[in-house]
Order: structure tokens, then C-alpha cells, then sequence
């Protein structure tokens, strides 16, 4: 089975259409980039794959669960999906390592010091296991990132999602948040990346979507390809843009 | 006024105790219910903040003395004898709960969603996120209103005079009627109410400041 199956979702809030007819299947493995103009339902479809926003209509299965079905537990897709945040969102009142063991500890019921042990193993992978015992609103923003990854991580999720997650960083953080997602992308997870940062779309992701409107207008499995070469008028637009004001 | 307090010590220190405790037991009481019901106001689920919704606006907006003598003249007639006291508590319990439900809930809403949704993200379920993340951040953030409420709630325990309470309140009508020293008896009850608030309220600040400096859950 895929990891993530959308057939004709839409997403209305109120009268409003934030998703149209959304047909997409996603591969586990897959490093997936999706980019687009501010309102265009990037983030809305991200939030659709662990339940923080409920599909109004449409199928999707998301590790063989159908997220459509009311009586889907969304506790259990959330254990095995993760999220990172354009704002971290990390607990204000734990510290960077009661950030990382609480999931673990309270959902996936591992002892304390098994749940410690496997945080400081993330926190080297992030290169901060010298801020275990910080609260959040001592770090910098690139810090808080790189937290927020590790306490995903420490889910052993199949698929990490990332919502915008270098958009709120100084941009000399932007490098050390994106080395990690890179290093996750090496082990073989399964990601999904809204973000505006096209060189990782390009280099690191093995497969571009773009989305207008509410609608997926391209699919590319061709980054470099697409980058270069967009069809879609709306992705030629978008892109021009951004090469002229970079 | 010194006189009143030497003359009726024994019967002042007897109403004292009962104020205290009444107050003691008002405001766990009214904590915890307090926080149930915040919990009721917001829950996403439809029943719930129904029977939240009208459980704060009934007893916000019903005065206290109504209340209590509710518990006082009704429960008795209809369901179980209960003396001035409990009655008195009850009613202060239920009373004081409403408002700090509203407190609560403007705490728990003054928490950014992005603390829930990375709980829930996280794997968590709603009462984990809650309890974990959310309630700890939003207790910290309304400690200063709670300590009105529960400086409020010492005061509002003179209703227990009411109802025969035995409470510090009614110790001072019977000193009255016996002595008729009016202005002294009231002048003495009325520093002695300082004294039971005055420290609670530097509590709250001194709680406030602490908390201020660390993890809620420390």
C-alpha cells in the first residue's frame, strides 16, 4: 500500500474552497516538496494528513487508515505521522528534553530513562545535546527548529510532515535546519515539505508538486526538470517571480 | 475596640475557625469544579459546552445569598438535612466555581492553538494535550485573576452568617446584640478579615513571581 492516498478530496471552510478535487498518491520513501503562492492550500492539504484539518469531502487513506471516516482514531495516525511547524510550537512549559520524551513516555509508554537515552542520541543528530536541559524560549529560532525535528523524530514516525519550516528563521539559521531535514531525508523517511526554499525543492526532494487555487497544477518526479522547464502557466508565473526577486 | 477582642476572644477565634475553614474548602472545592466546567466551556464536544455554558451563567449571575440559601431552606426540605455550614460552603463552593471557570477558560484561550495542535501532532490525545501542555501554561497565566476570586471568596464566606454558619460574621452579630457596641465589634471583625486576606493575596504575588521564573510543572 502507499503511504498517503488522496482520491478527490476538497476542503471547503465555510463557502470557501481551500481544496479542489485533490487526486494524489505518495510513496513511502518519497521526499516530496510541495510549492506555491500564499494561498494556494499548501498548508491546508499538509494539515489535511494528520487530521489538524478534517477533509470535507473526497477519500484519504493515510498509512491504510481512512482519514474521511469519523470514526478513524486520529490518535493513532498522529503517532505514526509527524509535524513540523513554521512556528516550532514547542512546549513552552518542558524543557528541550521533556520536549523530546513526552511523546514518547506518554504515548508510546517508554520508560523514562529509555525515552531520555533516545533524545540525546537526537539531539546529537541536530547537533544541540548541549541544550537538553533549556526551556524553549532560551534558544534561537534555528535552535527551536532543529528541537522541533528531534521531538518528531523520537515518534519513530512513517512520514514527517513540514510546514514551512524555515519561513520564520533569520536566514543564517536557514542552513543548520535545512543540513537536518537533509540528514532525515538520507534515512529513508518519508517526507512531505511545504516550503519556499527551492533549492532544497530541487536538490533534495525527488519529487515537486505545485499547487494554485486549491488545485495540484503540477506533478513533477523531475525537481531539476521542473524547475527548469515548468508546463503549467501558473508555475512559469510563480517561478519567474521568484527568480526576479532573488 | 481592644476590649471587644479581649471580652469575646474565645468567641471571635470559634468564628475565625469556621471562616477559614469554610474558605478552605470553598476554594478547593471551587478550583477543581472550577477547572472542570473551564474544561466543559471549550471541549469540542457539542453536550458539554452546553452544560458548561449554563452552569457559568446561572451561577455568575444569581447572587450569592440566593445560593446559599438555596442549600440552606430547599435542600433540606426536599432531599437531605444539612446544618448552616455546609450548606453556606456549598453554596460558596458552587458560587466562586462559576467565575473561576471564566477565568480558566480565558487562560486556557490566551495559550497559543499551536501548543495543542503540536501535542495532538505529537501523538497525544486531547485530555493528554490538556493536561500536559496546555492547563499547566494556562493555570500560570491566570494566577493573578485567581487570587481575586479567591480573595473575593474569604470575604464572600460572611454569608454563612446567613444561615447560622457560626462563622467569624455571625460571631460579631451576637457580640453586637449582646453589647451593642456596634462600631467596635464591626471595626474588629473588619481587621481580622485583613488578616486572613492580606496574606493570601501575597501568596498569589509571591506564586505569580516564582512561576513566573520556571516550568509550570516544576
Amino acid at each position: 500500500m502507499s503511504m498517503i492516498e488522496f482520491h478527490n478530496v476538497e476542503k471547503y471552510y465555510g463557502k470557501f474552497q481551500a481544496l479542489k478535487a485533490i487526486n494524489l498518491t505518495i510513496e513511502r520513501g518519497e521526499i516530496v516538496t510541495i510549492i506555491g503562492p500564499s494561498g494556494s492550500g499548501k498548508s491546508t492539504l499538509l494539515r489535511t494528513i494528520n487530521g489538524l484539518e478534517l477533509v470535507s469531502g473526497g477519500q484519504l487513506i493515510v498509512d491504510d487508515f481512512d482519514l474521511a471516516d469519523r470514526k478513524t482514531n486520529m490518535n493513532k495516525i498522529r503517532k505514526n505521522v509527524g509535524m513540523v511547524f513554521q512556528h516550532f510550537n514547542l512546549y513552552a512549559n518542558k524543557t528541550v528534553l521533556q520536549n523530546i520524551t513526552l511523546g514518547p513516555e506518554k504515548v508510546l509508554k517508554h520508560s523514562k530513562t529509555e525515552a531520555e537515552a533516545e533524545a540525546m542520541q537526537l539531539l546529537k543528530l541536530v547537533g544541540l545535546e548541549d541544550q537538553a536541559q533549556k526551556l524553549p524560549s532560551m534558544l534561537s529560532g534555528g535552535q527551536k527548529q532543529r528541537i522541533a525535528i528531534a521531538r518528531s523524530l523520537a515518534m519513530k514516525p512513517k512520514a514527517l510532515l513540514f510546514d514551512e519550516p524555515t519561513s520564520a528563521l533569520d536566514p543564517e539559521m536557514i542552513g543548520d535546519v535545512l543540513d537536518v531535514m537533509k540528514k532525515v531525508a538520507k534515512q529513508g523517511m518519508t517526507m512531505i515539505v511545504v516550503t519556499h526554499e527551492m533549492g532544497f525543492a530541487r536538490e533534495v526532494g525527488n519529487r515537486v508538486i505545485f499547487m494554485a487555487d486549491g488545485q495540484i497544477r503540477e506533478d513533477s518526479h523531475e525537481p531539476k526538470e521542473f524547475f527548469a522547464h515548468p508546463q503549467d502557466i501558473r508555475a512559469q508565473e510563480f517561478l519567474s517571480k521568484i527568480i526576479h526577486n532573488s | 475596640m481592644i476590649t471587644i477582642l479581649t471580652d469575646h476572644w474565645a468567641d471571635l477565634v470559634a468564628g475565625l475557625r469556621i471562616t477559614l475553614s469554610a474558605s478552605l474548602l470553598a476554594l478547593l472545592g471551587s478550583l477543581i469544579i472550577g477547572v472542570i466546567f473551564a474544561l466543559f466551556v471549550i471541549s469540542p464536544l457539542k453536550p458539554l459546552r452546553v452544560i458548561g455554558n449554563i452552569y457559568v451563567e446561572i451561577f455568575r449571575n444569581i447572587p450569592l445569598l440566593v445560593v446559599a440559601l438555596f442549600f440552606y431552606i430547599v435542600i433540606p426540605q426536599f432531599v437531605v438535612q444539612i446544618d448552616g455550614f455546609t450548606a453556606g460552603t456549598i453554596g460558596l463552593t458552587i458560587y466562586t466555581s462559576a467565575f473561576i471557570a471564566e477565568t480558566v477558560r480565558a487562560g486556557i484561550e490566551s495559550v497559543d492553538i499551536g501548543q495543542m495542535e503540536a501535542a495532538r501532532s505529537n501523538g497525544m490525545t486531547y485530555l493528554q494535550a490538556m493536561g500536559y501542555i496546555v492547563l499547566p501554561q494556562a493555570i500560570k497565566i491566570v494566577i493573578p485573576p485567581l487570587g481575586n476570586q479567591f480573595v473575593n471568596l474569604v470575604k464572600n464566606s460572611s454569608v454563612l452568617a446567613f444561615l447560622a454558619g457560626f462563622d467569624l460574621m455571625y460571631q460579631a452579630n451576637l457580640i453586637v446584640s449582646s453589647t451593642l457596641k456596634t462600631t467596635d465589634t464591626y471595626l474588629a471583625v473588619g481587621l481580622l478579615y485583613l488578616l486572613m486576606t492580606m496574606p493570601l493575596s501575597y501568596l498569589m504575588r509571591y506564586l505569580e513571581k516564582r512561576w513566573a521564573k520556571q516550568p509550570a510543572n516544576d
